[in-house]
């Protein structure tokens, strides 16, 4: 792409930003959804989370990993403990974080 | 803004600004590691800097620019680069139907404005803050306040990724705070049995289907859970959560 198309395609780009998290914004009178699904949407968000993350802690390159020496799965073990010792999201990411990097680096997990 | 003129002190004075903004602090931490890889990656990927800096600041949506931009620096068509973060970003289609209540009094210029800021954090935090979705007025200043950190502790990390990415070791593995961030966010959603199980689940689609074009495994996640919920709420019905009946 030259240019001119590429900025054409990141303003593309932001109109799809406002387009989905505004869809439902958008009209002026609300869309009907049946209760049963506006009640079944409460799953949605859990279910997104937890499916960037599943396959960005047991996957690498589209396949399960096969090995107990990654960093990743004591990083999420450790913020996985702490989350449910404390309850707080920044320890959860910071005791994850250190115990991965220090893995990482010292024994090249 | 008629509500700022009533209350007689800008949004950014009200005591719910400064409390939004607080709470979305300890997230940001995990965004603004996960943003300055993304940075680094942009970098890389072989994108002109001034290009990358007007797609972190335009797009604002993480996960559909590192989709959409191997696309784009291979010159794939520029439908199918955007069809990519259409895909990716389906998610947000879906929490738009839960931000309605909140924001439907608005105009609908305010609205979408409000729309473009609701990244899944903002979303998280605010619906642990007020489950009930019934319109207050603390949710506006509230929710300005989540934006007032969560939208430089996004952009400033990725603007100094894109800029600093060669002296920047990402081989460190420091960016998984972004996924422990999210991973944070999903254990505070954890509130009963059936969320357990419908989160169990989405993880098990979309490892599963994680082969799909287009992130789309992150859909068949959403759909799966969504079922297995609706379910789980038709078995056990003590625990059926009230809702309006529009029939």
């Amino acid at each position: 792409m030259n240019t001119w198309e590429t900025v054409i395609a990141i303003l593309g780009l932001a109109v799809i930003t406002v387009g989905t998290r505004g869809f439902f914004l958008y009209p002026d009178k609300e869309l009907p959804l049946p209760a049963w699904l506006k009640q079944g949407l409460r799953y949605a968000p859990l279910a997104a989370l937890a499916a960037v993350v599943a396959p960005e802690v047991v996957m690498t390159q589209g396949h399960l990993i096969t090995t107990f020496k990654d960093a990743r799965l004591y990083g999420t073990l450790a913020a996985t403990l702490y989350f449910f010792w404390r309850r707080g999201i920044l320890g959860t990411i910071v005791t994850g974080t250190v115990v991965l990097v220090a893995l990482r680096i010292g024994l090249g997990w | 803004m008629s509500e700022e003129v009533l209350s007689g002190r800008p949004i950014w004075r009200d005591p719910e600004f400064a409390r939004g903004s607080r709470e979305m602090v300890g997230v940001s931490l995990g965004i603004a590691a996960w943003g300055l890889v993304t940075g680094v990656a942009m970098a890389k990927s072989g994108m002109p800097l001034p290009l990358s800096i007007l797609m972190s600041l335009l797009v604002f949506a993480g996960s559909a620019q590192l989709a959409a931009l191997p696309l784009i620096v291979s010159g794939a068509p520029v439908w199918m680069v955007w069809a990519i973060a259409l895909c990716v970003n389906l998610r947000f289609v879906i929490f738009s139907a839960q931000w309605r209540p909140y924001f439907a009094h608005l105009s609908r210029w305010q609205r979408m404005l409000h729309g473009y800021f609701t990244a899944d954090l903002n979303y998280v935090v605010f619906m642990s803050r007020f489950p009930d979705p019934k319109p207050s007025p603390e949710q506006r200043p509230y929710f300005w306040g989540g934006v007032a950190t969560n939208w430089p502790a996004w952009q400033l990390p990725t603007l100094a990724g894109l800029l600093l990415a060669d002296v920047i070791p990402t081989e460190w593995g420091f960016g998984f705070a972004g996924i422990l961030a999210l991973l944070g966010l999903l254990y505070s959603l954890l509130s009963d049995r059936a969320s357990c199980v419908a989160a169990g689940v989405a993880c098990a689609a979309a490892i599963v289907t994680v082969a799909l074009p287009l992130k789309l495994n992150i859909v068949v996640a959403i759909v799966a859970a969504v079922a297995v919920g609706l379910l789980m709420d038709h078995v056990t019905p003590t625990e059926a959560k009230p809702v309006e009946d529009n029939t």
